[in-house]
């Protein structure tokens, strides 16, 4: 850490205005990654393993993904969407 | 004053698999990410968002590869900056006008967030209520009579608690900096 003594309150005013707190859904979103990690594993064992899944999923993957009971977030979507090219 | 962790332990905590320490990483680190998308490289908010994920999705899938748990910060800076320039030249093949900005001027905005974020952990020690009336105040950009409102304190005494907690802060830093010295 860089050595912060000397800083006025004017500037501790100034630099606390630089970190406005990120929107709230994005933090959300983010807290929830080891939750959504876990569905994404489940579902994609799940599409390992059953071809027709596996076909809803390329067909139409927000639709498949929430007929198997997800929530299919557009952070589910893009990340299956990489991991499923690699299945 | 409250309690806080160092980023080590937090990250340390993380790894264990503590339920409650990716919440707290993200938390901590929810503000920098930010800033470092939204005004270190002016991304576009849905732009920004995409990076912000990304970023914690990697951070999450590989905490455990960082040599030096007290190197987080400067570790997130680094991977937010990598894929804020992917992010930029994607954007570029089909507008070429997102030009990346200077590295220099992306270099002085990283430092001046590596400083505010050392406010900003001042800030976590001094706690409550002085974290919440100065995050209101200068982060939230919230009027005195908002704060007052929501707090259930008179809106005239807001200038003076804020000064007051101000001046804590800055005693909290100036107490790091004495014992960061060589004596």
């Amino acid at each position: 850490m860089r050595e912060m003594n000397g800083f006025d309150e004017e500037q501790i005013g100034r630099l606390l205005r630089l970190l406005p707190p990120a929107p709230e859904g994005w933090v959300r979103a983010a807290q929830e990654l080891p939750a959504a990690r876990a569905m994404l594993d489940e579902i994609v064992a799940r599409a390992e393993q059953d071809a027709a899944f596996r076909l809803q999923l390329q067909a139409d993957l927000e639709r498949a993904v929430a007929a198997a009971g997800y929530e299919p977030s557009p952070f589910i979507v893009s990340r299956l969407r990489q991991l499923l090219e690699a299945v | 004053m409250a309690v806080e962790q160092t980023d080590a332990q937090l990250v340390s905590r993380c790894r264990d698999g503590d339920p409650d320490a990716w919440n707290e990483f993200v938390e901590r680190f929810s503000r920098y990410v930010y800033a470092i998308c939204s005004r270190g490289f002016r991304l576009a908010q849905h732009d920004a968002e995409d990076v912000f994920q990304e970023v914690f999705a990697r951070a999450f899938e590989r905490l455990s590869e960082l040599r030096s748990d007290e190197a987080v910060r400067p570790w997130l800076a680094q991977l937010t900056r990598r894929l804020c320039i992917d992010r930029l030249r994607l954007n570029a093949r089909d507008t070429p006008s997102d030009a990346e900005p200077d590295e220099r001027e992306v270099d002085d905005v990283l430092s001046q967030l590596d400083d505010a974020m050392s406010v900003r952990s001042a800030l976590d020690k001094v706690g409550d209520p002085c974290r919440e009336i100065l995050d209101r105040f200068f982060c939230r950009d919230e009027s005195y009579r908002t704060i007052g409102d929501l707090l259930g304190i008179p809106a005239g005494t807001i200038a003076s608690r804020i000064s007051r907690c101000l001046d804590k802060v800055r005693t909290e830093l100036d107490g790091r900096g004495r014992a960061s010295r060589p004596s």
